[in-house]
């Protein structure tokens, strides 16, 4: 199916990420924080989706704005921040950062630019009817061995979690 | 106006800077974990754009670093939660007990 207002769909939801990325950096509260960031999330998604690329958008939804940022908000929730807010949001040297930081953008856009034509100008066909049993064939037949790879460093971030925030063993 | 590669990749750039500069100024842990997050996930638009034109292994790469993500934010913030409950802060200018 073709897409329908791409243009508009593309700079709204791009507007929105980038909005609750600066939200996410700039705010005192860190629960407004994570809010925004949950906007820029969600966001995302839908560019994911006009790229056709349905499957990541469905886990971008389920597992970071379901699954990581509760655990944001259970730790903003646990940790007693009411002392940090009245601190300082920025450190020192932030002046110093963001400008090394901007230059890196810069620099990127420069290369984007100079670099442009090494893209390839046809799109892929990627149907989105079975997008979902493609990556699952990709999964287990090209990235086998990163698959069983991820699974232990998950087991790995279960078990060294408890381990940190548990106060004996 | 067709949407080209180039856009997604000038968004993600700008995500990435804003994360980047969240790492570097934000005096508050929660918030630099969370600008990690905004690192990892313009990387992870980049490879969904890319995605689109050489087939299906960006999205596969893209949910690898999803997992990566989680695995992160999770022994992130319990190293947090340690240190929280020895020194009573979570501001990342008295994370200074290596310092000499």
């Amino acid at each position: 199916m073709m897409p329908v207002a791409t243009t508009f769909f593309f700079y709204f939801l791009s507007i929105i990420a980038i909005l609750g990325a600066v939200a996410t950096i700039t705010r005192k509260s860190p629960v407004h924080s994570a809010l925004s960031l949950i906007f820029t999330l969600l966001a995302l998604a839908g560019l994911y989706l006009m790229l056709y690329a349905p499957f990541v958008a469905g886990v971008q939804i389920i597992l970071y704005a379901g699954g990581i940022m509760v655990l944001f908000l259970f730790v903003i929730m646990l940790v007693n921040l009411e002392k940090a807010e009245l601190e300082e949001r920025f450190n020192k040297q932030w002046l110093v950062g963001s400008v090394v930081a901007v230059l890196l953008g810069g620099m990127l856009l420069f290369v984007y630019k100079r670099g442009m034509s090494v893209f390839p100008a046809t799109f892929h066909s990627l149907p989105e009817a079975d997008n979902t049993q493609q990556i699952g064939l990709y999964l287990y037949r090209n990235y086998m061995m990163p698959f069983e790879i991820a699974s232990l460093l998950l087991l790995v971030a279960i078990i060294g979690a408890v381990v940190m925030a548990k106060r004996r063993i | 106006m067709e949407i080209t590669t180039l856009h997604y990749l000038v968004v993600a750039a700008a995500l990435f800077i804003i994360g980047t500069i969240g790492v570097v100024t934000r005096r508050n842990v929660v918030i630099i974990l969370m600008s990690i997050e905004l690192i990892l996930n313009a990387v992870n638009l980049n490879l969904v754009a890319f995605s689109r034109l050489h087939g299906y292994h960006g999205q596969v790469f893209a949910i690898f670093i999803v997992a990566d993500a989680a695995a992160e934010a999770a022994v992130g913030l319990g190293i947090l939660i340690a240190f929280f409950r020895n020194k009573e802060t979570v501001n990342m200018d008295d994370m200074d007990l290596l310092k000499w």
